[in-house]
């Protein structure tokens, strides 16, 4: 990040920095951004709905929030990565479908066992993000144009392999397993386990390794991020290859929580994946963002929807509410850093600023 | 830079904050809608669908009548995973019953069976899930009424002898090849001098089955009558034969619904048409379901109870209540329905 101070002071003994290496107190750094107001936010609405919201506080809330956002919360962490590259995979709804609808037929209809039909679901959606990946990444195609045609594809498979059939045939012993509490009695379902490995493995990736810094970069300006070294193509399809496996994996968790699949199982779950991620501070432009406002995104949606469900609003008054949050939090950020940049006299403060701004910040995300 | 951008970040977490509390505290003193035996909520397959709009209405006169209190929820699509945090919900309520229209047989089932553990009264009506994961079934129709509710129609339309055809939705359709197939033993029974010498599918496209009724009177130049068993097949039906020559000469019948067949029945190209009373429907599950909720029928086959205007029904086999035979609308009646 900062390598250019260390080249001019090469020959000199004790390199002296004339400058703090960050320009803002840790606490300030951690505490004053999108995500910790995101989380800040989940804690508040919980606390509000615990307090006033009828029934909020009784055993089964947490568990069927945690059952209703998990195919959210495991698609939302290759999303986030897709999205910081400045990508975007419209696809992920269509592969869960794809996915829960194999795990049908081939544990169903052609008797294999569930692990191996499973397995060759989540085989399946691999192919599927490497046709993305390979599409956006080496072909040089946009990911919305792209994922927008394979949306359409993928769902076209699952309806076709299903038609206007559901195949339901699934052994108690597996969709028992799919609502599984950790402990007898307790809020959490077994589906947080692997939730909670791969959230761990992502995060180490994004944040704290090479490849994710990689992935910053390329959302910041992918043509610099070449030239410092970073395998652009190869980054991007590892991304869109992660994205399909994940989304696989939460079609067989899907078939297996309901129980039933149909060609549509899932449908218009990218948007909610993507609403999520967005609200978690992550920017559509790439370059920023980070996982724990992801996560506080996805169950603050869940939040609100239980909470509200519980009061008896009606769906549209939940989606008009988080609409509305999503269309706030996303300009918010934006909004006022122009009305600030108009107070110091900038004309074009997005257009002059944008790229420097966010790549000073980009380290300590 | 940097202060600018803190300000920034600081009012940003103050303007989501302020939203989320506005939009969460819209009604603070009344957070206690939905709880307790009394209450039964409502949950058609989807929102801001005019057939379910009317089954509520029913609903919520039989609630009326009975002093009972119900809510409608619902998701805005009418998939079996919409629906199911919505029974969920209903669970954690602890609502007395929920009356649902099942969105898939099988995917919504352990979510009932949850609720049920949790002491709700199941109840389903228009479409069934597994027996198992319900208390009650209110059946809007049997298959063999609304067969011989179309074919009787269709006789008395044309005079008891001729050529007819049917244009039903797709060729694998379930329900419609179960109707056609009754229709054509009920027709071989009943009335040996009509002869069904077509049958053609719409797809339950508008445009296609359009298309069919135009290429069946032209293939059959003596046809007197189409029955369509399909709401979208007699609707383009009824459109083709209202601008033709054919209008008033060949019989329409069928499975349709009054406001898409308000205005041929008024201008003539058709007579009287079947389906059943939504509204009778949902005032019939909501009585059905009170009577669960207070204990007066345990949802065993032979239980009676009463249902305020529609008089009395028992339960039959698998816990179903049968409404009674398909509804025959036509030019008297048609004005009093908006569904």
């Amino acid at each position: 990040m900062s390598t250019t101070t260390t080249t001019t002071s090469a020959q000199t003994p004790a390199p002296v920095r004339t400058y703090r290496s960050y320009a803002r107190p840790l606490w300030m750094r951690s505490l004053m951004t999108h995500e910790a107001a995101v989380i800040a936010l989940l804690i508040a609405v919980f606390a509000w709905a615990n307090g006033n919201v009828a029934n909020f506080d009784g055993p089964l809330t947490l568990y069927y929030l945690f059952l209703d956002t998990a195919p959210i919360l495991l698609i939302a962490l290759p999303m986030t990565l897709v999205i910081v590259t400045g990508e975007i995979d419209l696809s992920v709804a269509s592969i869960v479908g794809v996915s829960a609808a194999l795990t049908g037929v081939f544990h169903v209809d052609a008797g294999l066992s569930l692990p191996v039909a499973a397995t060759l679901a989540v085989g399946v959606g691999i192919v599927a993000g490497a046709l993305n990946g390979f599409l956006v990444a080496y072909v040089g195609l946009p990911s919305l144009a792209v994922t927008i045609g394979t949306l359409a594809l993928f769902r076209g498979i699952a309806v076709g392999l299903l038609g206007d059939s559901s195949i339901t045939d699934f052994p108690d012993k597996w969709t028992d397993l799919a609502k599984e509490r950790l402990v007898e009695e307790s809020a959490y379902p077994m589906i947080l386990l692997p939730i909670a490995v791969l959230a761990v493995v992502f995060v180490l990736l994004l944040h704290f390794t090479g490849f994710g810094r990689g992935i910053y970069e390329i959302g910041l300006n992918d043509e610099a991020a070449r030239f410092t070294g970073v395998n652009v193509e190869r980054t991007k399809f590892m991304l869109f290859v992660l994205s399909g496996a994940v989304s696989a994996f939460a079609g067989v968790y899907y078939a297996l929580r309901y129980g039933s699949v149909r060609g549509d199982s899932a449908y218009g779950l990218e948007l909610q994946v993507i609403a999520a991620v967005l609200l978690g501070g992550v920017s559509i432009f790439g370059g920023r963002g980070a996982l724990h406002g992801v996560l506080a995104g996805v169950l603050l949606i869940g939040v609100i929807s239980s909470a509200m469900r519980l009061e008896g609003e009606t769906v549209n008054k939940i989606n008009i509410v988080i609409g509305v949050l999503l269309v706030l939090s996303v300009i918010s950020t934006s909004f006022l850093s122009w009305a600030s940049g108009l107070r110091s006299g900038r004309r074009w403060p997005w257009a002059s600023r944008s790229r420097p701004d966010r790549a000073a910040r980009q380290p300590q995300s | 830079m940097f202060r600018s951008r803190r300000v920034a970040t600081l009012a940003a977490v103050t303007l989501v904050a302020g939203l989320s509390l506005t939009a969460c505290g819209g009604d603070d003193g009344d957070s206690g809608s939905g709880g307790g035996d009394s209450s039964i909520t409502m949950l058609p397959k989807n929102l801001g669908n005019p057939y379910f709009d009317t089954s509520t209405a029913g609903a919520e006169k039989a609630a009326e009548e009975l002093d009972a209190e119900v809510e409608e929820v619902g998701p805005d699509t009418a998939s079996p995973e919409a629906q199911v945090p919505f029974i969920n919900t209903a669970a954690q309520q602890g609502v007395g019953g929920l009356i649902v229209s099942a969105n898939d047989p099988e995917a919504i089932c352990d979510a009932l069976t949850e609720a049920m553990d949790a002491g709700v009264s199941v109840v389903t009506f228009d479409s069934d899930t597994n027996p198992e994961c319900r208390d009650l079934f209110i059946n809007q129709a049997t298959a063999e009424g609304i067969a011989k509710v179309q074919v009787d129609l269709i006789a008395e339309q044309i005079g008891g002898s001729g050529e007819v055809a049917v244009l039903s939705a797709a060729a694998n359709a379930t329900n419609q090849n179960a109707w056609i197939e009754m229709m054509e033993a009920e027709l071989e029974t009943s009335y040996p001098d009509i002869e069904l010498v077509d049958i053609v599918y719409g797809d339950d496209d508008d445009q296609k089955s359009f298309d069919q009724t135009a290429a069946l009177l032209q293939a059959h130049p003596d046809l007197k009558g189409i029955i369509s068993p399909t709401t979208v097949g007699i609707a383009a039906a009824a459109r083709y034969l209202s601008d033709s020559e054919h209008k008033g000469k060949v019989a329409l019948t069928g499975l349709g619904t009054p406001n898409q067949m308000r205005e041929y029945v008024e201008n003539g190209t058709v007579e009287a048409f079947a389906l059943w009373n939504p509204e009778d429907l949902g005032y019939l599950a909501m009585y059905a379901t009170k009577a669960l909720v207070d204990g007066d029928i345990e949802g065993e086959e032979g239980d009676t109870f009463e249902a305020g205007d529609l008089g009395e029904y028992t339960v039959g086999a698998d816990g179903e209540v049968l409404l009674g035979d398909p509804y025959v609308f036509n030019k008297d009646n048609i004005g009093d329905f908006d569904f």
